[in-house]
């Protein structure tokens, strides 16, 4: 029993070091076929694809996300006579961590899945064969531009996330805390500081990074058939969502 | 043209090639046939570098390639097509978009030139008027004919075949058969063709190769292939008979 449960053990360990290592590589040969032309077109495509599709969820997320932060803290922060820094703490929560981490998990499963679903499927229908048949490298082609627009579109995503973040807050705050409109922006322009934002900006191009990255290495070693393209689907958005969990608490220790 | 000198391929510990000896000639047709799992579809991802041997070598002209990076097989790679069994098109692009795909990559042409290429091309395979159509907008056959004219957009010396037949009814297959002698007449290119279709291989081919359980059992002419005594070339015939046989 304890060996057999050993041998599991061992060989899930294996797997996951394997894994590791087969991403570490997929990541250095993206970084490597960065030196060629960027391919400015399949960019700008792949940002209006992942990004601007993603705006409404995004919105509708910080929105609430805000107006549900200000319900909870605005009668409190009256209590103690604190409704003064309302707007900063919202701000700072959403700037800091709410904003990158909410849009980080939203574009795991909106952009991740769609990275993984499309390679996946053009994996099963020969289609990356086709691609190195015609002596393209397909991480120059597929990747790439992938990568960059996800680091380019996460990090706008997270700024447009934290204005409909803050701007929720304000509602909620001023028509229903009865808290001055006044008083909630001067917090904010008093007790928050430019890089409350930026280091949420610098958070979420590296979330960019890791939802680019593990939706296309799922797609690229997803199983053949239907089923293999769903379980990779799947993947990608668990994966993605554990790294950006484990990546913001050791991004925070960092920045902040 | 092409060598191969005592190739092996094995995948986790299984062989799926054994110990094959090939020689493919400048402008021929050969075809490949053999059973499903045979290891005739794995002879073709070597031919073509998309997987590597476990032993053995492979020859294009002077070149051995078998151990050739990436980036040496993408050289060579651009005086070779291939039609893929499921013709594998791009289907975020057009028609007109997919057969450009290797002139945009690997030229420096006017879009103008490009066009006129892709109408060339498109035309030779029996299609006009198509390029602005998407891929699922195509007929299976058709699928097919846009992969070929993707294939020869650049010029390929080498042109190879992964089942063109499959998946289509008889007298589609009668046409691509057509297409790919008329295309090898034309371009006077050197085509391998991957195929169970023993009639289709029969029509194409001046030369048949025979692949059994990873093995190379004959590597003939037509004619002296028909008259092949070895019992798993007759079993391959005779089942071939019987099927056509119970179809009338």
């Amino acid at each position: 029993m304890v060996t057999r449960f050993l041998e599991w053990l061992g060989r899930f360990v294996l797997r996951r070091l394997e894994e590791f290592g087969t991403i570490v590589l997929l990541y250095a040969e993206t970084m490597r076929q960065l030196k060629h032309k960027p391919r400015i077109h399949h960019i700008i495509a792949q940002m209006s694809h992942l990004g601007v599709d993603s705006l409404s969820i995004v919105s509708l997320t910080l929105l609430f996300t805000g107006v549900v932060l200000t319900l909870q803290t605005a009668s409190q922060f009256i209590r103690f006579g604190a409704q003064s820094t309302i707007g900063a703490v919202v701000a700072v929560a959403i700037g800091r961590e709410l904003g990158p981490v909410l849009v980080g998990v939203v574009c795991a499963g909106r952009v991740g899945s769609a990275i993984t679903a499309e390679i996946s499927t053009m994996k099963v229908t020969e289609q990356i064969d086709a691609l190195r048949v015609m002596a393209v490298n397909p991480v120059d082609y597929l990747i790439v531009p992938r990568m960059l627009a996800c680091m380019i579109v996460v990090p706008i995503l997270t700024v447009f996330g934290d204005i409909i973040g803050i701007l929720g807050g304000w509602a909620v705050a001023v028509y229903y805390s009865g808290i001055s409109s006044y008083l909630y922006i001067n917090s904010i322009d008093r007790f928050c500081d430019v890089f409350d934002i930026t280091g949420g900006i610098i958070k979420a191009v590296f979330f960019g990074n890791v939802i680019a990255v593990l939706g296309c290495y799922y797609g690229l070693h997803s199983p053949a058939g239907a089923e293999g393209v769903g379980k990779a689907t799947t993947r990608t958005v668990v994966a993605s969502i554990v790294v950006i969990f484990i990546l913001n608490a050791v991004l925070t220790f960092i920045l902040f | 043209m092409i060598k191969l000198v005592d190739v092996n391929k094995e995948f986790s510990g299984k062989a799926a090639l054994k110990h094959i000896h090939m020689e493919i000639r400048r402008g021929e047709t050969l075809a490949i046939i053999g059973g499903s799992g045979s290891g005739k579809s794995t002879l073709l991802r070597l031919l073509i570098g998309l997987i590597r041997p476990t032993s053995g070598e492979i020859w294009f002209d002077e070149q051995e390639v078998s151990r050739i990076s990436e980036k040496e097989w993408d050289k060579l790679r651009l005086s070779m097509g291939m039609v893929f069994q499921y013709s594998a098109l791009f289907d975020s692009m057009t028609v007109g978009e997919n057969v450009a795909f290797g002139l945009r990559e690997h030229t420096d042409y006017e879009e103008g030139k490009i066009q006129s290429i892709v109408r060339e091309k498109l035309h030779l395979v029996g299609l006009d008027d198509v390029e602005e159509m998407m891929p699922n907008e195509l007929s299976g056959g058709m699928k097919k004919r846009v992969s070929l004219a993707r294939a020869i957009a650049i010029n390929p010396r080498v042109i190879f075949y992964d089942e063109p037949s499959s998946g289509l009814d008889p007298i589609m297959t009668t046409k691509i058969d057509e297409l790919i002698v008329n295309t090898q007449k034309a371009l006077d290119v050197t085509s391998v063709v991957v195929t169970h279709d023993m009639a289709s291989a029969c029509r194409i081919a001046d030369r048949i190769a025979m692949i059994y359980e990873g093995e190379l059992i004959a590597l003939e002419p037509v004619e002296r292939f028909r008259e092949s005594e070895d019992p798993r070339v007759q079993a391959f015939f005779h089942t071939l008979q019987t099927m056509k046989e119970a179809g009338r």
